[in-house]
């Protein structure tokens, strides 16, 4: 199969390894995967800030980038709702309206892709640890995803994995709203937090690099030994 | 904690007491409540618990709430035909209704009626509606006396504040406050167990109820089809100040209605389910007229003032007329994890949480509630719990987007920000350079060294990520980087 890669702003610049995970993942399965140097951010800032033209510009550069008709995979929850929910952007008589319905079928989430499409075997990683999924808001409300993390994580043997009764809970972060309201974000991490301080897990795993940025960052500000894992590292281990 | 304080009447605001540009400072100042934050988490916490143990016993709860919307959609779709017909079969059975254009019209209606029966105390069940019209500042200012008689709103009135929560208004006040306030406004003996609060408060309101000749209550849903509508409750006070005094005022928005009285089925397993987590409330009360011969029991005048305040504008609206379906059951504040930080008061609305956030600036204004859209990080857990599927976070968007049309002064360094990064994004070649010139310098900011620390404080936006949080430094050189060097 011949892939696409969004690698989403946030990895490539923050987190370049976790796109490498990913494409490591995916071309273990044999599938061949391009990567258009093109491509820059899907627009959700502008977007979630309530800057529609912004927005819309951003998104039409991105349907060109994306251009083709090859399954394109997302390491990034979020990322993955605003590209396939680009056609809310556009007014229906626009023809961006018309390339934004073509693409949403051809955006996948990473842990989805894996599972539903590949039928990916987990079972090779190395990884050792105690784990908690962090469901991110936008891959389990707007993607549906649930499972699908939570069945790849179940087949690494080194793996144990312990619920959260948060784990549905937003971490905070919600774009801008991190910056303008500070205080109140990080109040909401710590909710979070507060309780898987007492799971005894090694890590926070997620495919959402935006959760895993606000999720990591506070965890360094506690001085709490808990990691904030990217799924696709703990893959490739 | 913020007490907005009751008499502080904005005579102009379409809602009363509004103060809901002031969010930044009034959630602020609720974060450093713990006590008001303990009190929020408790009892969303039990809430949350409550509801999922009561859908478990439905069936198919999908089901319900897309037939529950359908119906609603059904409604505001013929909204005015509905209310004409509500109208007619009301009358026929001897109610009197009456249309309120503002809170204005509405406040004077009522106070002349209570002039106009020479009362002096007016008791009250529970209503929101009439929180949004500011009901009691507007009787008071006429030397008029109103009680509310449900509990919690009876605790708030005493405390002089306005709700926190649209089903349980003093959501935010712990045991001890109200021990303590009894104590204090009350002269109750110290620190009373939650049995002898509520007794005392029963005994004390016991008198109103026998004194008042006006009763004034709020309204869950209305029939077209027979004029009846519904109060649910759970204390038995509504009944009490529908029944006892001589009068009955019953106020609504025009969005309550429901076409048939087969509907209410629906409903009654929707609402109690969401709000409190109940199977069904411990009273239900359909009105459907005045005593009649030989009835000799119940008011002899019923009067159902329908209210409009800004309601039909939100009605003309494509993008927004789902407000409309709200029944009002509070599921999405218990649900939402801003409000269950902050609580009610911070909203400075009569309507806070997710519902209040794109309520509010509709019927106020988006310039009277500018950070409640933004007051969200758009997780959609209000969505997944909203028994009539509004689709808040949708509206919450279309409402930033508004702000930042219809406000071209707003935010004048954010507008930039967005422009230029809009410009750099849909310039590849732009965009990786100016990302590859930024790095070392984030990551710099990004180190632990007094230079580091001392160049976060002085970038805003770096300042506020960094106050309780570390900054991640950005890789020394991007995905894209490495991606063509391992390609080339
Ligand atoms: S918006 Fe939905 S969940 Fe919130 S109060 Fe209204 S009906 Fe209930």
């Amino acid at each position: 199969m011949h892939l696409s890669l969004f690698v989403t702003c946030v990895i490539d610049q923050l987190c370049p390894k976790v796109g490498e995970a990913t494409l490591t993942l995916l071309e273990q399965t044999g599938c061949t995967v391009d990567f258009n140097p093109r491509q820059t951010c899907c627009g959700q800032p502008a977007c979630n800030a309530g800057y529609e033209n912004e927005a819309q510009q951003v998104a039409r550069h991105t349907l060109d980038v994306l251009e083709g008709d090859n399954p394109i995979v997302v390491p990034s929850g979020s990322c993955a709702a605003q590209l396939k929910h680009y056609d809310q952007l556009f007014p229906a008589d626009d023809p961006d309206h018309e390339r934004a319905l073509a693409l949403a079928p051809r955006i996948h989430e990473l842990s989805e892709f894996l599972v539903d499409h590949l039928q990916y075997d987990a079972s090779r990683s190395g990884f050792k640890g105690i784990l908690t999924w962090h469901d991110a808001c936008h891959s389990l409300r707007e993607l549906g995803i649930k499972n699908q993390p939570r069945q790849l994580l179940a087949q690494v043997p080194g793996v144990e994995l312990i619920e959260a009764s948060e784990c549905e809970t937003c971490c905070g972060f919600g774009g801008t709203f991190a910056i303008k309201l500070p205080d109140l974000s990080v109040a909401m991490t710590d909710r979070k937090l507060d309780e898987i301080e007492t799971l005894g897990v090694d890590g926070i795993v997620s495919t959402d690099a935006s959760c895993l940025m606000q999720l990591g960052s506070r965890l360094a500000n506690r001085g709490s030994k808990i990691r904030a894992l990217h799924l696709a590292e703990i893959l490739t281990q | 904690m913020s007490s907005p304080n009751r008499r502080t009447s904005q005579h102009n605001a379409p809602i009363a007491h509004l103060k809901a540009n002031d969010f930044k400072n009034a959630s602020q100042a609720a974060l450093q409540d713990a006590p008001l934050r303990r009190a929020l988490s408790r009892a969303t916490d039990t809430f949350k618990q409550r509801r999922l143990g009561a859908l478990e016993e439905v069936d198919d709860w999908e089901a319900l709430r897309t037939h529950g919307r359908a119906i609603k959609d059904e409604t505001l779709s013929r909204l005015d035909h509905h209310l004409l017909r509500f109208v007619d079969q009301a009358t026929a059975r001897g109610t009197q209704v009456h249309f309120a254009a503002t809170r204005e019209e509405a406040c004077t209606w009522i106070a002349d009626l209570a002039e106009r029966l020479d009362v002096k105390t007016v008791v009250k069940s529970k209503s929101m509606t009439t929180e949004e019209i500011g009901l009691n500042a507007a009787l008071e200012e006429r030397d008029l006396h109103p009680v509310e008689t449900d509990l919690g709103e009876w605790i708030i009135q005493l405390a002089d504040e306005t709700p926190s929560h649209i089903i349980v208004p003093a959501i935010h006040k712990s045991r001890e406050s109200v021990a303590k306030l009894f104590e204090e406004r009350l002269g109750a003996e110290p620190d009373l167990d939650a049995i002898r609060l509520t007794q005392l408060a029963r005994e004390i309101l016991r008198g109103s109820y026998l004194e008042a000749e006006l009763g004034v209550s709020g309204i869950n849903f209305a029939i077209a089809e027979t004029g009846s509508f519904l109060v649910l409750e759970n204390e038995g006070n509504a009944r009490l100040t529908t029944s006892l005094p001589r009068v009955h005022v019953a106020i609504m928005g025009i969005e309550k209605l429901l076409p048939r009285w087969a509907d209410l089925e629906t409903f009654l397993r929707l609402l109690p389910r969401s709000g409190t987590g109940q199977h069904l409330t411990s009273y239900q009360s359909i009105f459907t007229g005045p005593k009649r011969n030989p009835e000799d029991e119940g008011p002899e005048e019923v009067h159902v003032l329908i209210l409009d305040n800004g309601r039909s504008k939100i009605l003309d609206d494509d993008v927004t007329r789902e407000t409309l379906a709200c029944i009002r059951c509070g599921a999405c504040l218990n649900a939402c994890p801003v409000y269950a930080q902050v609580g009610g008061h911070a909203y400075g609305s009569v309507y806070p949480g997710p519902i209040g956030a794109i309520l509010t600036p509709q019927l106020a204004g988006s310039k009277e509630a500018v950070p409640l859209p933004g007051a969200s990080s758009l997780c959609g857990a209000c969505r997944d719990v909203c028994p009539v599927k509004i689709d808040i976070p949708r509206i919450l968007l279309h409402q930033r987007n508004e702000v930042t049309r219809k406000l071209p002064m707003h935010a004048p360094f954010e507008r930039l920000a967005m422009k230029a990064f809009a410009r750099m994004a849909c310039a590849p070649g732009l965009w990786h350079r100016s990302l590859a010139l930024a790095r070392p310098f984030l990551r710099f900011a990004a180190g632990s060294s007094l230079p580091s620390r001392a160049l976060r404080c002085m970038i805003p936006p770096l300042a506020a990520w960094s106050k309780k949080r570390s900054l991640p430094g950005p890789a020394r050189h991007s995905f894209r980087q490495r991606y063509q060097r391992k390609n080339s």
